[in-house]
């Protein structure tokens, strides 16, 4: 039997899901090997019997935890689909402030209690609410990544996400390093499987995949101090798609490396 | 009339974002009728605070998926807006291209994937694989994956474009590129035509509505507006001063909807392809006139279920005119430029552009170090926020007698007619409640 899969979507902008839209004839491959019997965006018919629920969005109220639990007890795998599910991606830019002042900037002091569908707290990215078993990354995902990800899943096998830099994919493609043009890049220290798009295109990398599980600090301390580069601006670009999940008011946690080594 | 009809119909399906239609009649009587949205508001308005002049179009991005490039020309006019940064004409034609593929993108999801399987009678496209209808589906895919391939040619990708930015661009394509893709444009015009003749085979299945209400956009004295122009209304005409937006777009609040509402003169008015067809369509590309025509689509249309018609006329439209473009950037040379140079300042600067659902305001205040102050952005989808509702109150009666299912699906086309971009509506970036 083909396995069930379901699409949901919570805070975001929907176009992660739009990227299955865009496979294009590729989506009568893609339903050759999965059953899909949920996807509010494109189809009226819906189940709550799933084997595969994938998962589009941050996490922004009491309502939407609700729902993400009982989709984790409907579901066998849990894919965390784009960064605003990964990482929490543009949407934790707000977690500066308290859910509190945010809200208070942007209602003023309208009355907003008891009323569910306002009832905001800080952001969170899917897996501090619920566990996650695989995560597709990106903002947006990347068309092929999905499809190597969904067709491992409807193997049963583990799907295999990069663990290397985007500057792996960006010197296969033959860009000159951004950094060489004077341009900020978080690509050393971001996970790769973007087929690093935004260098290419001649824009640097803004960490939309998330940081790497152990990035090489020694590189990124060496290209910082070769192009005169402050940790203010490292800083501020990792606040963008919460790339690295640092905490500002603590600073970088990078590390030096010592001279003698 | 039937005595008592209750529907609750929880996260609309084939729309982007979370909306509920909820209708309660007792004893014949409307008790309860409103078009709900549901989605979590977003709070761009907050995250902005702060950011740096050079990332406002790659957060506002990230409004919506399926617009993201309007969004990103929108508002890169407004950073230029307010930096004073003069645009080459070069990059003032390949971002109007890049409108084009969007709209054309948009358009063709709509009419396609989210509307057509009403008029086919399925509940999505993938019953229409195998089927009668498959020829037709394989059709639609095709021009929508030119859309994107456009898309990505122009702007490096077709979702969160990567090559827009501030006083030009970080790339561009090539002469050679650009001439391939005006050979396929021409090619997939006889494409659309063959769906546009599906379409009119079934185009009879839409509610036979109208409401008379009124219809806001951009209008041009050199071409039908999408990129540029001055703010108009079927009622009042011409408006002098984009400046001056707020004076037409009235925003309010009300508490079934984390999205706002808007209206002008009346309760109500619409936005997008039906509202550019309606105060413009006099300067549609010819073969664009010809669809116009072939659907007996006339200016002033007040069938809303129509707005899907005039997506695909657009679409039409946006191939001639890119096919134009394409033929005067190869005439005039396609040529290596960098990004203007300009110096930072403070100051305030407003983008205005049609982007598929309608009308976009993007609105920012700068400090002397190009941070972002303040700002606030008026989204095509709330605009027709209540133009939905109006539309609700006004078709429920005529349609009381029907089955409850048939109340339903008709309200739920009703809703889709209008494309709206829910995502989009909650981005919440200026919010004040009355």
């Amino acid at each position: 039997m083909k396995p069930r899969v379901a699409f949901f979507d919570f805070s975001s902008c929907e176009g992660c899901q739009l990227q299955i839209a865009n496979l294009e004839e590729e989506i009568l491959d893609l339903i050759e090997i999965v059953d899909v019997v949920s996807f509010r965006e494109v189809m009226k018919e819906h189940s709550d019997e799933y084997d595969i629920a994938i998962i589009e969005g941050s996490i922004m109220r009491p309502m939407d935890e609700k729902r993400l639990r009982k989709i984790r007890r409907n579901a066998k795998i849990l894919v965390a689909l784009g960064a605003c599910a990964t990482i929490g991606g543009i949407n934790k830019i707000r977690n500066q402030w308290s859910a509190e002042e945010v809200k208070k900037e942007v209602y003023g002091d309208a009355d907003i209690k008891d009323n569910e569908f306002f009832d905001a707290f800080q952001t969170k990215a899917l897996n501090e609410v619920v566990p996650v078993d695989y995560y597709i990354h990106g903002c947006p995902i990347n068309r092929d990544e999905f499809k190597q990800v969904i067709t491992a899943l409807a193997l049963g096998k583990k799907p295999e996400i990069p663990n290397y830099p985007v500057c792996v994919e960006c010197k296969k493609n033959e860009n000159v390093c951004l950094f060489e043009l004077g341009k900020f890049c978080l690509g050393p220290i971001t996970r790769a499987g973007c087929n690093a798009i935004c260098p290419t295109n001649g824009s640097p990398c803004d960490g939309c995949r998330g940081i790497l599980k152990k990035p090489q600090i020694e590189c990124v301390m060496d290209i910082l101090e070769k192009y005169d580069l402050t940790y203010e601006e490292m800083k501020s670009r990792c606040t963008l798609y919460n790339t690295s999940s640092f905490n500002p008011k603590d600073g970088m946690t990078f590390v030096r490396r010592k001279s003698n080594e | 009339m039937n005595n008592n009809v209750d529907i609750n119909l929880e996260h609309v399906t084939r729309v982007e974002g979370h909306g509920n239609i909820v209708l309660n009649v007792r004893k014949s009587k409307i008790e309860k009728l409103q078009w709900q949205v549901s989605e979590a508001p977003r709070f761009f308005e907050a995250m902005l605070r702060g950011r740096d002049y050079s990332e406002l179009r790659t957060i506002t991005s990230r409004i919506c998926g399926i617009c993201s490039i309007g969004h990103s020309l929108t508002s890169l006019k407004a950073t230029e807006d307010a930096l004073d940064i003069k645009i080459s004409e070069q990059t003032a034609m390949l971002r109007r291209l890049a409108l084009n593929a969007e709209n054309m993108q948009s358009h063709i999801l709509h009419i396609g994937y989210l509307a057509a399987p009403d008029l086919f009678g399925v509940g999505s496209v993938f019953p229409l694989v195998g089927s009668k209808n498959q020829d037709a589906l394989l059709k639609i895919v095709k021009l929508h994956r030119l859309s994107n391939e456009m898309s990505d040619l122009v702007c490096g990708r077709t979702t969160h474009p990567i090559r827009l930015i501030v006083g030009g661009f970080s790339a561009i394509p090539t002469v050679k590129q650009l001439s391939n893709l005006r050979q396929r444009l021409k090619d997939d015009l006889k494409t659309t035509k063959e769906v546009a003749n599906v379409l009119n085979s079934v185009v009879g299945n839409f509610p036979d509505f109208e409401r008379e209400t009124e219809y806001i956009g951009l209008s041009s004295n050199e071409e039908y507006a999408f990129y540029d122009g001055v703010i108009a209304s079927t009622d009042t005409g011409r408006h002098a001063n984009n400046k001056d937006y707020k004076s037409l777009m009235d925003e309010y609040v009300v508490p079934h909807s984390t999205a706002k509402h808007a209206k002008h003169k009346r309760d109500s008015y619409m936005v997008g392809a039906l509202a550019r067809f309606n105060l413009n369509s006099k300067q549609l590309h010819p073969i664009a006139k010809e669809v116009a025509k072939l659907f007996k689509l006339k200016a002033i249309n007040y069938n809303p279920f129509m707005n899907n018609i005039a997506q695909l006329v657009e679409f039409v439209h946006n191939i001639e005119d890119s096919m134009l473009l394409i033929d005067r950037l190869i005439n005039e040379g396609v040529k290596e430029e960098k990004p203007v140079v300009f110096k930072l300042k403070a100051g305030r600067g407003i983008g205005v552009a049609e982007v598929p659902r309608g009308i976009l305001v993007h609105d920012y205040t700068l400090d002397e170090k190009g941070k972002c102050v303040k700002a606030n952005c008026v989204i095509p989808t709330n605009q027709n926020h209540a133009n939905i509702q109006k539309d609700m109150e006004e078709m429920v009666p005529q349609i009381i007698d029907k089955p409850r299912k048939e109340i339903e699906l008709n309200l739920e086309m009703l809703v889709r007619a209008y494309d709206p971009c829910i995502s989009c509506s909650t981005h919440y970036l200026d919010v004040k409640f009355v």
